[in-house]
């Protein structure tokens, strides 16, 4: 019994660092990657007045964490429950 | 009504709600001191730490250093929003299972070393008095302009509001001024958002507007403020200026730097459950990004209306620049403050900003008879003086001075109260007396909260000439120092006190060398080792975005060191599992 109970708590962690990479990974990708790097190549785009570059640095990026944010609320609380260590 | 009856008015009564709210909420325990008795809902919470986190720069200077910086001022909105994706993945739903009262004391109890909560207790106390000495100079500086009075006057008036609300009501009654708080700023901010926004571009959302068309000429608003600027001999606003090395770098170090700042991690300690935790976190940006996203618009779109006032006509005209005699009110009224000044070089009678440092631009300038540049603009005016410049009502601009004042006093009370924690709970009690009962500890708490105000005003009276540039080092400090540590003691089960400490020592070390190679050590004028400009920096990473490669060394020696020694006892490795799930399974031994 004790052992399955380790087991679980294992996997429930390993989940948890999985879905932690991939929202970092995006986190990343979308405000240093599109909002830095390449931001010079992306403002040749132009969408509504806004420099493609320049809208993800000073609005998108901004828009893109709250979105991130949401997401790991909505997974982890499925994955409490998964594993039964939710809160009441 | 007059502008000053106005002001007083509503200034006035934002103030008897605060201390209102303060004596409602007065805290009985320590819990409700420290932690508001882990029982603040996670949506009000989030609106609190909003209100914490954005301080007087966030609302009176940001806008104005995006104006003038224009791409390259997104690294403190990137910097400033993102450090919050760390701090709910990473940091605030264990911090909260670990269920304590303060930073030091998990920092104390994970590397079961006294050692240890005492080097985090001097990290928190160097990053909060730094932040909070330039609170103090906002706090002085908006009290004596909104009372005119002399700044030590007004600094004394706001130091004692902040010791009414902040000793007598803890935590508890912190948070829920806060709440108040953010309330007021958001408001005085928008307000006159939208209404540039709409006079400017016709969309009353500014997010929108700052992307949309100019009324007049049909062109984008971007694209003309491009154009206009290039005329001018500056560059492009929405390209980069700066090299992307340090840009990078330089957000980095403000993320992580959010994500360690002690006043900020406190906050998710006050609600029920971890889920609340990492739902606060998520409010708290929401509530932050309504000011954080309206502000490049407010930025761009008061900067687009001052070149325009200046340059009506057609650039290098005779009559292209606007005649002094002719200029609006709201610019002769900020002349009389001295933080926008005109000076007459080719005595046209007519004022000419553009860029006299580019030299390219020179020859073109001569053609014009331009004779050097004659505006100076404080970058500070742009947010207080945009509801003038709108020409919106007196108790739009007297909302402003009330959301200035909210800004202000609600990050210097979250930093005091981070302070004063830090202070009777990890020192008094941790260290120096740890029998004291309940009621002392509160007392003492109460002690050096009053002890806490006392050396910010003196430090606001006195600033030390180096205030300005230790907020770079707050952050660098809290970035590698504080955050990394942290990090390590959750998602590292094997990181012991000797990997904890000589981390926290090395990056905090070459932080401070760093910093001091460039800036002068201990900030004192003249003996730094290497001018600070960019061809002398390492690899062209200026001192303000050091951080981040401080959090590195400190990441990486940890892990050596650890591995080089002794893994923790088993209850702390007990006590790593236990912070990582939110609550034991059921039959679980805890």
């Amino acid at each position: 019994m004790a052992s399955s109970k380790e087991e679980a708590a294992i996997a429930y962690w390993k989940e948890n660092v999985r879905l932690l990479i991939t929202l970092l990974i995006i986190w990343f990708a979308v405000s240093f990657g599109l909002g830095i790097f390449l931001a010079p190549a992306l403002n040749n785009i132009v969408i509504g007045g806004y420099p493609l570059g320049f809208w993800f640095a000073q609005q998108g990026s901004i828009y893109t964490f709250i979105v991130l944010i949401f997401v790991y609320v909505a997974k982890m609380n499925a994955l409490d429950r998964k594993y039964d260590v939710h809160e009441e | 009504m007059d502008l000053t009856v106005t002001t007083y008015l509503i200034v006035g009564a934002t103030f008897v709600l605060y201390i209102g709210i303060a004596i409602w909420a007065k805290a009985g325990s320590t819990g409700e001191f420290y932690v508001a008795g882990k029982g603040v809902n996670p949506v009000a919470n989030g609106m609190a730490t909003a209100a914490d986190w954005m301080s007087a720069a966030s609302f009176i200077s940001m806008a104005g250093l995006i104006a003038f910086l224009g791409y390259d001022a997104s690294v403190y909105l990137m910097g400033w929003t993102g450090g919050y994706v760390l701090l709910a993945l990473l940091l605030a739903p264990y911090l909260r299972k670990f269920g304590k009262f303060t930073v030091p004391e998990f920092i104390g109890d994970r590397f079961y070393s006294k050692t240890a909560r005492v080097i985090a207790v001097i990290c928190l106390i160097v990053a909060s008095v730094t932040y909070v000495i330039g609170q103090m100079r906002g706090i002085g500086v908006a009290f004596s302009r909104f009372l005119e009075t002399e700044y030590a006057t007004g600094l004394l008036v706001g130091m004692a509001i902040v010791f009414i609300y902040a000793v007598f009501g803890g935590m508890k009654g912190i948070t829920y001024t806060q709440i108040a708080q953010y309330c007021v700023m958001i408001f005085a901010y928008t307000i006159p958002a939208i209404f540039i926004s709409l006079a400017i571009t016709g969309n009353p959302l500014p997010q929108l507007g700052l992307g949309g068309t100019v009324g007049g000429n049909g062109g984008y608003l971007l694209n003309t403020l491009d154009n206009i600027l290039v005329d001018l001999g500056f560059s492009q606003y929405t390209v980069m200026k700066g090299s992307m090395l340090n840009l990078f770098f330089l957000t980095m170090s403000l993320m992580i730097g959010t994500a360690g700042l002690p006043h900020v991690i406190v906050r998710f300690f006050t609600v029920p459950r971890v889920r609340d935790a990492r739902l606060s976190a998520g409010w708290a940006l929401v509530f932050i990004a309504i000011l954080y996203t309206t502000a490049p618009a407010v930025g761009a779109m008061s900067f687009y209306n001052l070149i325009n006032t200046v340059q009506p006509g057609e650039i290098g005209a005779e009559e292209g620049n606007l005649a002094y005699e002719n200029v609006p009110n709201w610019f002769s009224r900020w002349e009389e403050t001295g933080l926008l000044s005109w000076e007459d070089e080719n005595g046209d009678g007519r004022i000419q900003y553009y860029n006299d440092d580019n030299e390219a631009f020179a020859d073109t300038a001569a053609q014009y008879g331009w004779e050097g540049n004659e505006l100076t603009v404080d970058r500070d005016i742009m947010v207080m003086a945009n509801p003038e410049i709108a020409g919106l009502p007196n108790w739009v601009i007297a909302l402003t001075v009330a959301g200035g004042l909210a800004a202000a006093l609600s990050t210097a009370a979250g930093l005091l109260m981070a302070i004063s924690s830090a202070v009777s709970h990890d020192l008094i009690k941790g260290v120096f007396n740890p029998g004291i009962s309940e009621k002392g500890e509160l007392l003492s708490a109460r002690l050096a909260m009053a002890g806490a105000i006392v050396v910010a005003g003196y430090l606001g009276l006195n600033p030390p000439g180096f205030a300005a540039q230790v907020v770079a080092l707050a952050f660098g400090l809290a970035a590698s120092s504080l955050f990394p540590v942290l990090m390590l003691g959750i998602f590292n089960a094997r990181m012991n006190a000797q990997g904890a400490m000589a981390g926290m020592l090395s990056g905090l070390t070459f932080t401070l060398v760093y910093v001091f190679v460039y800036k002068g050590w201990f900030f004192i004028p003249g003996t730094n080792n290497l001018p600070d400009t960019p061809e002398y920096w390492l690899l062209g990473i200026g001192p303000q975005s050091i951080g981040a490669v401080g959090a590195l060394i400190n990441v990486g020696v940890a892990v050596l060191v650890s591995r080089a020694t002794a893994p923790p006892p088993k209850h702390i490795q007990e006590l790593v599992e236990s912070i990582r799930v939110p609550r034991a399974a059921v039959g679980g031994s805890n």
